[in-house]
């Protein structure tokens, strides 16, 4: 009995959903075996994983904070990859968002009007804007390759972030640590659930999963993503223009990145520190695939990631893990469930063993 | 033979006898199981049940080298060559034994000049024509001393004379004992060339017959099990203004593999089709983009859609012009596959069938849209909402051929209309075309089947290395003076001084 993969005859609606929920429970198993052989309780390690955080109302609502940001990139960065343009520098355009919707906050500090808000986000969305705009317009004039350059520009853009709090934004009376003074009220997103962290963006990440539904489901532009991610030629042959797409997705998924950038600082943070997340940018992409590059599924796949960093943070806590447990988690995740994707386009059988068959 | 794969029985029970020195025709529509049936014997697809028989011993092939040691050989339709190598590394390249390299050199000049088969072994491919090119697999074949030699719809790609030079081949390694079995679509080679036949249809033996006592219209009866409706040309009425016109365009060529431009000029009126002959790889793909719009050329003026210039326009404004275009590979550039046929017909309709307002599609008026392509055009698919890519060749020509037509354009530019498409559908498809036409349509097609132009075409020239003939009269013109035409010999010229 020797099994195989046989390619089927159109690809398998049913394993596009179920593939996520394959690779999740290959993950818990994998995660098993990954605790006891860390000679920890598998069973008790991953409820310090999965289920603890999720024992207290203000455990669900850091869920919602560590996923506003996951899914407000993750459904835009699903935009970009379906038309075929690889954005891996979304933590760049973020760190771009919190730089000028923060430096927005720090010039206004004495003013208190509702307008400061409004400023600071639309600041945030037109700084991703323009780091974004950076690798849209090497790629569209000189055909370089987007995975690089903006990857690339993610660090610049962490430089710079730090150069900033290390010189003109740092807190006059802050004793020269390299932080920005702490934003005032009128620059501080309003809390949805008193008494703990979730605030605005989390109402802003849901508007966004609705609307790119909507683009990409109704809308001429979104028609034109998918046709020039699924077959080039054939969006020429329509008079699509790729650079235009090129563009659109580029700006949209740096506009997002730069909201949630600015959402981290006037919300859990409250200021300007050298380093303002813990990588959303990157996860993110993770939140895409897994939730299928659809806005919706981004939303599923930004909560369980999330979840994964509350388990993290918790597990270290509990049980003295290490903290790259959760790293662990988010790559075995990304692993098999790309591995599993082959169960699309194939099945598998068992073949007797040759000799057997009768001709 | 029979092999099934998942959700069709590819080959049911198929039987086929092939005697030495004999010339054995397989014939079938596309998707009667004619590849199935040879990658079994070549052994690249293991059969489910049946069993092969080699010289009269019974014989398990399981892999292509298995076949060349026993000494089958096959010529694929798609060649698999290295364009930037020699004729020489190629080949050398294709062989399995390294002590077979010895003179190589030598013994492919010895083998072409046998069999009639010029070849320079120095040439690289890139510089080779596509009937040079085949006589390179053909080589490679001979240079094992094959005992049977599978051929995979050689003549599709070449001009008449090099279909003549093949014939004489094929017929030398025949009255030297070699069998050879010999796939085709074409009914009139296969009289000419053929002792045998054996006709599949839907997966089984349709018939297995001597050509001899055969027309091509019984044995066509035959593979498609009816009869085909020919195209009456002459019905085609009276003829209305210069529609569509192209005056000197130029396109120099994006890279060595693409084919340049040269001062292409055409004019095409109302009710006519004109058609455009020519053997793959002359400039085909680059015209069909140029008038389209696809790729932007020279001069700004060149290019007139019913008196309005639009060589500066793209396909969008082209298409709002009026101009609708088919390009020959469907899966990829007509259509997406991973599409649904609703939102297929958002690809080119989208604007002249008004499914778009302020930015948001009307999916509903789009699936009506597509319902009527699939009945007008007698689409067979589950449905509009099915994927494009599920949809075989021919259906899937319909229903790209039926969107365009469905939007009544003023000009309409085809390349390949039936291409790998089979015979009931094929003529379809020419009947649709010629309707259009007789409602006022300029219409030029762009093909490689001869046959196929001369039944549709009231006007016909031929493009070679990128520069298009002067165009004939199809009438008027005989298969010789094609044949000039698409390798490049101006004929309006001597005509004229004659």
């Amino acid at each position: 009995m020797i099994p195989y993969l046989e390619k089927r005859a159109e690809h398998s609606q049913a394993m596009v959903y179920a593939s996520p929920f394959i690779a999740l429970c290959l993950t818990l198993l994998a995660g098993t075996l990954l605790f006891s052989l860390l000679g920890k309780n598998p069973l008790q390690a991953l409820y310090a994983f999965f289920v603890a955080p999720l024992t207290s109302a203000y455990g669900w609502a850091e869920l919602g904070v560590k996923a506003a940001p996951l899914v407000l990139i993750g459904a835009a960065l699903s935009i970009g990859f379906r038309a075929g343009v690889w954005n891996i520098g979304a933590e760049g355009q973020l760190t771009l968002g919190a730089i000028c919707g923060g430096s927005v906050a720090l010039w206004f500090y004495e003013v208190d009007s509702v307008f400061v808000l409004p400023l600071m986000m639309a600041s945030g969305v037109l700084g991703g804007m323009l780091w974004a705009s950076i690798p849209a317009l090497l790629k569209t004039r000189f055909n370089a390759n987007e995975i690089l350059t903006s990857l690339m520009l993610t660090y610049v853009a962490a430089l710079l972030l730090s150069l900033l709090v290390h010189g003109p934004l740092r807190d006059p009376d802050g004793f020269n640590f390299p932080e920005s003074r702490i934003f005032s009220d009128s620059a501080m997103l309003p809390i949805l659930w008193s008494g703990t962290r979730l605030h605005l963006g989390a109402l802003f990440a849901l508007a966004a999963v609705a609307g790119i539904w909507l683009l990409l489901s109704r809308t001429l532009i979104g028609f034109q993503v998918k046709v020039i991610g699924q077959a080039p030629a054939a969006g020429s042959h329509a008079g699509f223009s790729v650079n235009r797409i090129v563009w659109f997705a580029l700006l949209l998924g740096g506009g997002m990145a730069g909201l949630a950038g600015l959402f981290e600082v006037a919300g859990p943070i409250g200021q300007l520190l050298p380093s303002i997340s813990p990588g959303y940018g990157f996860t993110a992409i993770i939140v895409a695939f897994v939730g299928r590059l659809h806005p919706l599924g981004s939303l599923f796949a930004g909560l369980l990631i999330a979840l994964s960093y509350l388990g993290g943070e918790n597990a270290q806590i509990a049980l003295n893990l290490p903290i790259a447990v959760t790293g662990v988690f988010q790559g075995m995740l990304l692993f098999f469930l790309l591995a599993c994707d082959v169960l699309i386009r194939f099945r598998i059988r068992i073949r007797p063993v040759p000799g057997l068959r009768h001709g | 033979m029979t092999r099934s794969f998942p959700g069709l029985l590819a080959n049911d029970r198929v039987d086929l006898v092939l005697n030495a020195g004999e010339i054995h025709a397989l014939l079938g529509e596309n998707g009667a199981g004619k590849s199935t049936l040879v990658k079994m014997i070549y052994g690249v697809l293991k059969p489910d049940a049946g069993r092969i028989f080699w010289k009269g011993r019974e014989t398990a092939i399981s892999s292509p080298a298995a076949a060349r040691g026993l000494g089958i050989a096959m010529v694929f339709q798609h060649f698999s060559l290295f364009d930037s190598l020699s004729v020489l590394e190629n080949i050398a390249l294709g062989l399995e034994v390294a002590k077979a390299r010895d003179n190589l050199s030598e013994r492919i000049v010895e083998v072409s000049r046998k069999y009639g088969l010029p070849l320079d072994p120095r040439r690289h491919v890139y510089t080779l024509s596509v009937g040079e090119r085949q006589r390179i697999e053909i080589i490679r074949c001979l240079l094992q001393d094959p005992q049977l030699l599978i051929m995979d719809e050689p003549t599709s790609v070449l001009t008449p004379q090099e279909v003549d030079v093949l014939f004489g081949t094929l017929q030398r390694l025949c009255d030297e004992g070699m069998s050879i079995l010999y796939i085709s679509h074409k009914l009139d080679e296969i009289k000419a060339l053929c002792r045998q036949a054996t006709i599949l249809r839907h997966g089984k033996v349709a018939a297995s017959v001597r050509v001899q006592g055969e027309t091509a219209s019984s044995l066509a009866a035959r593979m498609i099990g009816q009869e085909l409706k020919t195209v009456n040309l002459s019905s085609s009425g009276s003829r209305g203004d210069v529609r569509f016109a192209v005056d000197r365009l130029d396109y120099p060529a994006a890279d060595q593999f693409s084919v340049s431009l040269k001062q292409i000029s055409l004019e095409v009126r109302g009710g006519e089709i004109l058609g455009v002959a020519g053997v793959a790889g002359n400039g085909q793909d680059e015209l069909l983009s140029a008038l389209n719009g696809e790729i932007r050329t020279t001069p700004a003026s060149a290019i007139q859609i019913d008196g309005q210039n639009c060589a500066d326009l793209g396909p969008d404004q082209r298409r709002n012009l009026g101009l609708a275009s088919i390009p020959s590979e469907r899966l990829g550039h007509g259509a997406v596959p991973g599409l649904s046929l609703t939102e297929n017909t958002l690809l080119t309709a989208h604007e002249r069938m008004d499914f778009v307002r302020l930015g948001f599609i009307n999916y509903g008026k789009s699936a009506k849209f597509g319902c009527q392509v699939i009945d007008d055009f007698d689409v067979k698919c589950n449905g509009v909402q099915s994927e494009a890519g599920s949809l075989s060749g021919g259906n899937l020509q319909k229903f790209i051929v039926g969107r365009e037509i469905n939007q009544t354009p003023s000009v309409l530019v085809v390349s390949q209309p039936t291409w790998g498409v089979d015979a009931g559908a094929a003529q379809a498809i020419r009947l649709a075309l010629r309707r259009l036409a007789e409602t006022g349509t300029a219409i030029l097609v762009i093909s490689q089947d001869l046959d196929e132009l001369i039944q549709i075409s009231d006007r016909l020239s031929a493009i070679c290395s990128g520069a298009l003939s002067p165009a004939l009269p199809t009438l008027e013109v005989t298969l010789e003076q094609v044949g000039l035409m698409m390798s490049g010999v101006n004929l309006s010229e001597s005509m004229h001084a004659a």
